[in-house]
């Protein structure tokens, strides 16, 4: 599990690892949280092009869906297959096991630290 | 991450909280951060809470599934102390109630229990209810907690003709339901219930018991639930709660017992197949479009509120309530569209040259990923053409038309002896 408070986030409620030019993307474990039991994962396919605030996937628990935006203009890398076998990932460990893509950029937005995202959801 | 545009709870002002999604619970802000008696006993274990109707009531206490899955092997324990209770009582409150609610309140006897409906003089549903007769001249309404005021307010006015009064007591009762196959078990183990036949309490009855060491405690224990299990639902004033909570959950905790919530509460109604007033039930819905023509005594009484209207029917091409399946994990949810073709291309131009082609067949009230079944499921209006078990539709799911087949309802039943 990644150190939360070395993450950058969005007011998406998702978290971005940056490493070098690849930016590996979950939700936070207060939207975790707020979705309930993930059930479905939808995420795109290595080598898509993503462009920055679009839709690229879907969480869907027993009673919601939420959106997955991409957080970066880039193609992803990779998707997490272990977390579209198991949603649950989402759930138990959304900042280790639960990351949903890899993203290559070339110019990364601000974002959020961890003191203006924990200000934010108020926790 | 945020949420989708179908009208699901929002992320994070809103926690996606089952049937908190109600339109009129969301609009109802008359009323808002209610607290349950039980309150305190939640937050103490660690409850997700959602507005609903203006309570805050648990919307799940760890895991929704878990609690799901719990009340079909084990048991689970709900607070419903947000339900509206109004009591009918004098010596025409029968001939009231056969006036006033869809059914034929007279004919249960003392103790029995009756689902029923409040209708519009149109025909329409204002609320869906359970009418306990709890003594000849005596009964116990038990609304939703959306509609307490409403039905009150038309219990009142729809009585005035007869010898009774209308009190609205929803303030005064608090209500705890122990759901699943092992209800019974720790129901009738907790120390200080002294709940005498309890064992052979039929479904849809109740009897009264008693709480405490001394017995100083009234209950009223009904075999009722809204689960799809074997379960009941308890009674009691308000500052009792919290200790017949502690009890239960003392008792029971080792038959596997865990607190639930709303989300649980949605689903396992859902795959039971019951109605949940605002998805399956409305003003603008007749009984019979949902289902439940059965509820409506046209035959054995007089006049009643509703029945010119009932009387009238819907229109002949009136969309009824259909059960769906459908393959994968992607569900349906409340507000998607029903098409008869896998893509818009193939819509069929039903009414060639108009613009009706290719229009929605149906539309989704609620569905989810069945816990239980491990299928996506549905229930949703569509017009009567298609409503045949074995019919193939397609789901409008954000985009993406997923074949869904009409099933009959309820997805799930359990298991009697």
């Amino acid at each position: 599990m990644a150190d939360k408070t070395q993450l950058q986030y969005t007011a998406e409620h998702e978290w971005i690892l940056v490493t070098g030019t690849t930016a590996t993307v979950g939700i936070t474990a207060y939207a975790a949280e707020k979705l309930g039991d993930v059930v479905f994962v939808d995420l795109p396919a290595a080598g898509t092009t993503v462009a920055l605030g679009k839709v690229v996937g879907e969480i869907e628990s027993t009673k919601s869906v939420g959106e997955l935006f991409a957080p970066v203009d880039g193609v992803i890398l990779e998707s997490n297959q272990a977390v579209v076998d198991a949603p649950e990932l989402v759930n138990s460990d959304p900042f280790g096991e639960g990351w949903l893509i890899k993203v290559s950029f070339e110019v990364l937005p601000t974002f959020l630290s961890f003191d203006e995202y924990t200000a934010l959801v108020g926790e | 991450m945020t949420p989708d545009e179908s009208g699901t709870p929002a992320v994070p002002t809103d926690p996606p909280g089952s049937d908190a999604s109600t339109p009129d619970a969301s609009t109802d802000d008359a009323s808002i951060d209610r607290l349950s008696p039980l309150h305190s006993v939640h937050v103490q274990a660690g409850a997700s809470f959602t507005d609903f109707a203006g309570w805050q009531m648990p919307v799940r206490y760890s895991s929704d599934l878990a609690e799901h899955h719990a009340v079909r092997t084990a048991a689970g324990l709900f607070d419903l102390s947000h339900m509206g209770e109004i009591v009918v009582l004098g010596r025409e409150a029968s001939d009231a109630l056969d006036y006033a609610l869809a059914g034929k309140i007279s004919a249960i006897a003392v103790g029995q229990a009756k689902y029923s409906l409040l209708l519009s003089r149109d025909g329409g549903i204002i609320d869906d209810l359970v009418v306990y007769r709890t003594g000849d001249d005596r009964f116990l309404v038990v609304a939703n907690a959306s509609n307490r005021e409403v039905v009150a307010e038309q219990l009142r006015e729809r009585s005035s003709p007869f010898e009774c009064e209308v009190f609205d007591e929803s303030d005064d009762i608090a209500l705890i339901a122990i759901q699943g196959p092992r209800s019974y078990e720790i129901l009738s183990q907790v120390p200080g219930i002294q709940a005498d036949g309890l064992a052979d309490l039929g479904y849809y009855w109740s009897q009264t018991a008693t709480f405490g060491a001394r017995g100083e405690h009234n209950l009223l224990i009904a075999r009722t639930g809204y689960t799809g299990e074997d379960g009941f639902e308890i009674y009691s004033a308000p500052d009792v709660a919290p200790a017949l909570w502690q009890a239960l959950m003392d008792t029971g905790g080792g038959s596997g017992l865990v607190p639930a919530g709303l989300a649980s509460r949605d689903t396992l109604r859902l795959e039971a197949g019951m109605p949940l007033y605002g998805h399956e039930l409305g003003l603008d819905t007749f009984p019979v479009q949902a289902g439940l023509g059965r509820v409506v005594a046209l035959k054995t009484k007089q006049d009643f509120v509703g029945r010119e209207g009932i009387e009238a029917g819907p229109a002949e091409d009136a969309r009824v309530l259909v059960g769906l399946r459908s393959d994968g994990k992607r569900a349906g949810r409340a507000g998607y569209e029903l098409f008869a073709s896998a893509s818009p291309e193939l819509d069929p131009p039903e009414h060639p040259g108009d613009q009706l082609a290719g229009a929605a067949v149906g539309v989704v009230t609620s569905g989810a990923l069945s816990p239980t079944l491990g299928y996506p499921i549905a229930m949703a209006y569509v017009d009567p053409a298609v409503a045949a078990v074995g019919t193939d539709l397609f789901i409008d799911v954000r985009g993406t038309r997923v074949a869904a087949s009409v099933v009959p309802l309820p997805f799930y039943k359990r298991e009697t002896a």
